[in-house]
């Protein structure tokens, strides 16, 4: 076990295009990272150099106390899992799980006494004397992570692990990974694109964009405080709505949010002197679905009624999705699925404002 | 006629041809019948080709020599009895296993070599080192005949300019077998580097980082990671290679003839000298007809060899 940091951690490439752009990241002991953002946020990148599998151009890894940049990824102790689970076809099972202890000259008797204990761990015992080829996606997947467990490494390292599993089985693997920390408390880094993989499996998230790091913290953290809006409308499913607003003067004294010439709604007295500052300035309105109700629901005497024209109605069972547009952008609410709301026509709404995030509409960031 | 059952003489019942045609048609669009007409051509092809002539020559080698009475296995056994032949047996069997074994070894260290060399530069070196294989082998035998010969030739020249005496490359028996071993090594080497080549690439370089984090030098990776996943890629070139080269004439023909004293001859050219130059056909095919166990015995361990590793490691 041990903690693993990266401080000002730059990938350059040969053309001169920089993946990662001097990353500062911490994780402590026995810790459960993940590393989320869309495709070519440099996260794979971030992982490969923790590995030894990519150069770092700049800046420094540590693993467990020692600066690892010049060492070969054999001699890291870490253990990775892959995407494609890059099983060796010619072995079995066993061999496949065995293979990195072997090259470390374990005893025989050791090397089988690990293999059967993680193999038990991860339900493939059955499975040992067969080849990677005989096995299903998940149970492939089970044996490269088996291949890692063996080893007892300080860091584990999995690079978008379920990605090409169906997304039942994603999710009992999601479970079985956690299980799998729980058991065996190995500080591991994560590496995935899927949001709900990340906020399910980690103690913290780091989410990237453009190779830089936009924000670290709890699941928790990140949803309901998120600093940015690339993070406000990454996390979360379906995503946050966001809407073009303007910051104002209220009645009372108070503060309001211009949306449209029609649509103003009052800022929360908690939240007045910290959105006042902004008067007159461009700003986003920032709303999760699940904060935007149908009207009669709550009825709370002083919530501003919207009255808006329903796009889209997507029943889900326990919950219903309702689309609008609100002077073009678009809205999603998730509301309660006895709704009487259909295409076309008129759905009174509210919303629950403690709950907004207010951005500054040229930086992104979260005010 | 009155009874209606009747039909007029050159007619034909309209059910029984429609019944007809269409049983024509449902054999006409039968998959089997299909891909057996697309197959009929090349199949004609190698009838005429390979098969006849193949079993021409089995007939052939059981006649006298002067092709008018049959004389059974009595060819083979004469062969088998004769010095020359046990000679041409062994350099065959010594021609074939040591160009085809070096082959390999240079192939698949130039295979390495080019497979690290960054993109734009490997098409050049790739397309160079393919020149040997895309020259006519008579026309480069015979540069190389040129150099190995004992007044002109360029290896003497710079052995000289070291003090060293010239050798006689095509005049004694063993550097004449180590001169067509080399021309043969740089004709079909290029062969074998562009096979292991492309398998190289075809090894996911997930696997090589796979095995870098469990522990694997490089050696280790070539030993149990490159030679794994190329077996079937090796045992299907070094089988055609012994094919070819066991079947080699060129060579011989050009640089040697089969001399000196029939120390260089191979099957192909001991054949050629025995049926045709001496006119004794069936004596000729059954030395060529010698090859066929030999090869057949490889080719079906190889293949069997193939066909199992493709079932177990097949994605």
């Amino acid at each position: 076990m041990a903690e693993v940091s990266c401080r000002k951690v730059v990938k350059e490439y040969d053309a001169g295009v920089q993946a990662v752009k001097g990353i500062d990241l911490d994780i402590a002991d026995h810790e459960f990272v993940v590393l989320v953002g869309p495709s070519g946020c440099g996260k794979s990148t971030t992982l490969r150099m923790i590995a030894g599998l990519e150069e770092i151009t700049t800046g420094e890894i540590w693993i467990d106390g020692d600066v690892v940049n010049d060492v070969p990824p054999r001699d890291r102790d870490i253990a990775m899992v892959f995407q494609n689970y890059a099983l060796y076809p010619h072995m079995s099972v066993f061999d496949n799980m065995a293979f990195g202890l072997k090259l470390r000259k374990f005893p025989k008797d050791e090397i089988k006494r690990r293999v059967d204990e993680a193999a038990r761990i991860l339900d493939i015992v059955p499975l040992l004397d067969r080849k990677p080829r005989a096995l299903s996606g998940g149970q492939r997947q089970r044996v490269a992570m088996g291949r890692a467990i063996v080893r007892n490494p300080k860091v584990f390292l999995f690079d978008e692990p379920l990605s090409n599993l169906d997304a039942k089985l994603r999710v009992q693997m999601r479970t079985e990974i956690k299980k799998v920390h729980q058991t065996v408390r190995t500080t591991t880094v994560y590496v995935t694109h899927d949001q709900i993989e990340a906020m399910t499996l980690a103690d913290r998230v780091v989410v990237m964009n453009h190779g830089v790091i936009e924000q670290v913290g709890t699941p928790n953290d990140l949803y309901h405080h998120p600093a940015t809006r690339f993070v406000a409308g990454f996390i979360g499913s379906p995503a946050m709505n966001f809407l073009p607003c303007r910051v104002q003067d209220g009645v009372n004294g108070g503060v309001a949010i211009r949306l449209t010439d029609s649509i103003t709604v009052p800022v929360p007295p908690a939240r007045a002197e910290r959105y006042g500052k902004f008067k007159g300035k461009e700003m986003v309105l920032g709303l999760r679905p699940e904060h935007l109700f149908e009207y009669h629901e709550q009825g709370k005497p002083n919530w501003t009624r919207i009255d808006l024209p329903v796009d889209v109605v997507e029943p889900m069972g326990m919950e219903t999705m309702v689309h609008f547009f609100v002077d073009g952008a678009p809205v999603c609410a998730r509301v309660d699925p006895a709704t009487h709301a259909a295409p076309g026509e008129m759905l009174p709404l509210t919303a629950d404002l403690n709950q907004m995030h207010l951005m500054e509409a040229d930086t992104g960031k979260v005010v | 006629m009155a009874d209606g059952t009747s039909i007029p003489i050159g007619a034909i019942a309209p059910g029984k041809t429609a019944g007809r045609r269409g049983t024509m048609r449902k054999f006409a669009q039968r998959r089997s019948t299909i891909g057996f007409l697309l197959c009929l051509p090349l199949i004609l092809l190698i009838a005429g080709f390979v098969i006849y002539p193949a079993f021409y020559a089995i007939y052939l080698s059981m006649l006298n020599k002067k092709m008018t009475a049959f004389v059974g296995l009595g060819n083979f056994a004469f062969l088998l009895q004769r010095h020359t032949f046990q000679l041409v047996i062994f350099q065959s069997c010594l021609f074939a296993i040591t160009a085809v074994v070096l082959k390999a070894f240079i192939g698949f260290i130039l295979a390495h070599l080019m497979h690290n060399i960054p993109g734009k530069n490997q098409r050049i070196w790739r397309g160079l080192l393919l020149v040997p294989w895309v020259i006519p082998l008579a026309l480069s035998t015979l540069t190389w005949w040129w150099m190995f010969d004992p007044s002109y030739s360029a290896f003497n020249w710079v052995l000289n300019q070291f003090g060293l005496a010239n050798v006689p490359w095509l005049g004694v028996g063993w550097i004449a077998r180590f001169c067509t071993i080399t021309v043969n090594v740089w004709f079909g080497t290029p062969f074998f580097m562009i096979m292991y080549l492309a398998a190289l690439k075809s090894v996911p370089e997930q696997l090589y980082e796979a095995a870098s984090i469990d522990g694997a030098g490089t050696m280790q990776k070539l030993f149990f990671v490159t030679l794994p996943m190329m077996r079937n890629i090796i045992a299907i070139t070094v089988l055609f290679s012994l094919i070819v080269t066991f079947a080699d004439f060129d060579i011989v023909r050009i640089l040697t003839a089969g001399g000196p004293q029939d120390m260089t001859h191979v099957f192909a050219t001991y054949a050629f000298q025995v049926g045709i130059q001496s006119g004794d056909i069936p004596l000729g095919a059954s030395v060529s007809l010698f090859m066929f166990p030999i090869l057949a015995f490889a080719a079906f361990f190889v293949l069997r060899g193939v066909t199992q590793r493709t079932k177990e490691i097949a994605t």
